[in-house]
């Protein structure tokens, strides 16, 4: 085939060992990153006698289940961190262990560190390893079978997913984001709107974004249901990686510059599916049910499930009893009891920044904690003094993780309390049981923090950025 | 891990859209070795807040009917643990996640594609109760309150179902393969290698 290709189709093919002939190809795995969570596939692998066949190619952090505040640390959250760390040294894996400086969240020490770069086959087993691909590499989450797959063989059996491109156009308004845009397209298409697909995001408003925006935008691929999201890489790119930790340098840096200016979508390559959004209609987002295509504007109101259509009725019904809110009331005047700011999908600098510039000067109406999405990014945030801007506005500063996204090493939202936060999943539960989520940007959630209640952060914003 | 090629039980059915991992098994309980069995994780806190649910009123159910999106979210495959130890071998949705549908043909639980009017007219006829279902891989078909059914599935995913195949097993007769494609790509593209 020498017709004009897709990106998606030069990263395939650059990684295909081979192919049956049902069309599932075998590819090859360029990094793959493990976490606490990987214990059932490392315990596969012993019960099979087995070892990592490319321990060079395998990096572990814990993240999961990191402490993020300080006093005792539960036994089991021990265990599984006790755990990593003795089949990373087993193994003979490169481990950001607690105490590391290069440690933080999976999916924000991968770009940090320089492991994350164009062309490369990211695979790990978490959902939201399709952040990787806003730089142009192949980057798909999987399961314990499959991380034990790779472990043992550093490939991976796939089945080609179809390629959607979705055209980005316009521009984003001010205080307006990429997760914004990301709810935004998951509230049209649906939380299973990309499924089985593989989505190239394109358009001027891509190339307009920062790569911690690009990130942003990538993480939430899975939200709707894609398998994996790809942004083209360009010289914001390549000056971003320049100089990382693990990355190509001297004469690598030169060939890796050359066969990287080579990734982008042919022109007149044919996609599967094309969607195009304006970003002009992207207003500040947040969600009011319990999936993330349950979202619209901040000017909006809860939905009413006696006007919807039987299923979707019955989940709004459903999503809003759990939720505890009235059909037809503002989403603004939902107020919350307390604020999260972290995660992969907004803990970064950009993201922490945002936040401040919203917080500086103001004090928070509900208590909420700040986790970094990773050590360097506290370090940098300490430095630039928005670590005070947190704290003065009376939020808790806290370590790298991923603390309350998921709540596995403690940080939960109690049953019943409502969270506006900068995760990725509303889902039931998800932030503790009983807790009640509502997703949104880090500034939209520094808006709620300052107001007490869901809230507009363009007014806030006036003359601040 | 033993294959399957048809199976006789019971059927209920879960009518609710975006059943998503975080419900099939709340994070808390994953630090669990799987010898404990992870059959009483199964929906949890789902099933602890509603005496009634259904998995409440029948535990020996091999079918679950339910709506789109099924396993929808993290890539926990400790929620098709939490089903398998249960005692479930199908699930039949209109959709599923697409980590959660690998995970599934990887531990012999069958993720059966069915169009969303075939399932709607399940639910309907299955309502609260229990009845009897028989899944045949061999010709990708159910029998179901009253009806027989096809489903999608893929060709390669029902031999693995059949078989028990663990793909590591297939994939060692590629080392030779795998290692030439390891050296020939690192040598065209040297920076593919993590330095430092
Ligand atoms: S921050 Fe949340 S979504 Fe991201 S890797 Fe951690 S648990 Fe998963």
């Amino acid at each position: 085939m020498s017709g004009p290709q897709t990106l998606f189709s030069k990263l395939w093919t650059s990684h295909e060992v081979t192919r049956r002939d049902d069309g599932t190809s075998l590819l090859w795995v360029d990094r793959h990153l493990v976490h606490e969570g990987s214990h059932h596939a490392f315990a596969k692998l012993q019960s099979r006698g087995m070892s990592v066949a490319a321990p060079d190619l395998t990096f572990g952090v814990v993240d999961h289940y990191a402490p993020t505040r300080s006093g005792e640390v539960a036994s089991d959250i021990r265990r599984m961190i006790d755990t990593l760390g003795r089949n990373a040294r087993a193994q003979g894996i490169r481990l950001f262990d607690l105490r590391d400086p290069g440690q933080g969240i999976v999916h924000v020490i991968g770009p940090e560190q320089g492991l994350t770069l164009p062309g490369l086959l990211i695979n790990c087993g978490d959902s939201h390893t399709s952040t990787h691909g806003a730089f142009g590499a192949l980057a798909f989450g999987v399961g314990a079978t499959e991380v034990a797959h790779i472990l043992a063989t550093q490939t991976i059996w796939q089945r080609r997913p179809n390629t959607m491109r979705m055209t980005i156009n316009g521009a984003l308004g001010p205080a307006v984001t990429a997760k914004d845009l990301a709810l935004h397209w998951i509230s049209i298409l649906g939380a299973d709107g990309a499924r089985g697909h593989a989505i190239e995001y394109a358009g001027p408003a891509i190339r307009a974004m920062s790569m911690e925006a690009r990130l942003t935008l990538c993480n939430l691929s899975i939200e709707g249901g894609a398998r994996l999201g790809l942004i083209a890489p360009d010289q914001q790119t390549f000056d971003y990686i320049k100089g990382r930790n693990f990355a190509p340098k001297g004469t690598d840096w030169e060939r890796a510059l050359q066969d990287w200016s080579a990734l982008a979508t042919d022109e007149g390559a044919a996609f599967d599916q094309e969607v195009t959004i304006d970003a002009n209609d992207v207003a500040p987002t947040v969600t009011w049910g319990t999936s993330p295509e349950d979202a619209l504007p901040i000017t909006g109101r809860v939905p009413d499930p006696a006007i919807m259509s039987g299923a979707k009725g019955q989940h709004a019904r459903a999503s809003l009893d759990y939720m505890g809110l009235e059909p037809g009331m503002a989403l603004d005047a939902i107020s919350i009891d307390q604020v999260f700011i972290g995660s992969c999908t907004n803990g970064r600098i950009e993201d922490l920044r945002m936040a401040a510039s919203v917080l500086k000067g103001r004090k928070a109406k509900v208590p909420g904690l700040v986790s970094p999405g990773s050590a360097a990014v506290k370090k940098q945030a300490e430095a630039e003094g928005l670590a005070q801007v947190f704290t003065q506005a009376g939020l808790e500063w806290a370590q790298s993780g991923c603390s309350m996204c998921v709540g596995m090493n403690g940080d939960r939202v109690k049953s019943g309390d409502r969270c506006a936060s900068s995760t990725n999943r509303n889902f039931k539960g998800r932030q503790g049981r009983g807790a009640r989520t509502h997703l949104m940007s880090p500034a939209m959630v520094a808006a709620a923090a300052v107001s007490g209640h869901l809230a507009d952060v363009r007014p806030l914003l006036e003359g601040r950025t | 891990m033993s294959g399957w090629t048809e199976i006789k039980g019971r059927a209920v059915a879960l009518a609710q859209s975006n059943i998503d991992t975080d419900q099939l098994i709340p994070a808390r309980f994953m630090s669990a070795p799987r010898t404990d069995g992870y059959g009483d994780f199964l929906l949890h806190d789902v099933r602890q807040d509603d005496a009634n649910h259904i998995l409440n009123r029948y535990t020996n159910v091999d079918v679950l009917v339910t709506r789109r999106n099924f396993g929808s979210g993290s890539s926990r495959e400790a929620a098709v643990y939490a089903l398998v130890d249960f005692g479930i071998k199908a699930v039949l949705a209109p959709s599923f996640g697409d980590i959660f549908r690998s995970n599934a043909v990887n531990n012999g639980l069958l993720p059966a594609q069915l169009p969303e009017a075939d399932i709607e007219d399940l639910i309907a006829a299955i309502g609260d109760d229990d009845v009897g279902a028989t899944v045949d891989l061999s010709t990708s078909t159910v029998r179901i309150a009253g009806q027989e059914l096809s489903f999608d599935l893929d060709p390669v995913w029902r031999k693995k179902l059949v078989n028990g195949w663990d793909d590591i097993d297939l994939t060692s007769q590629h080392n030779d393969g795998i290692q030439a494609f390891r050296a020939a790509r690192f040598a065209a593209h040297p920076w593919a290698l993590p330095t430092s």
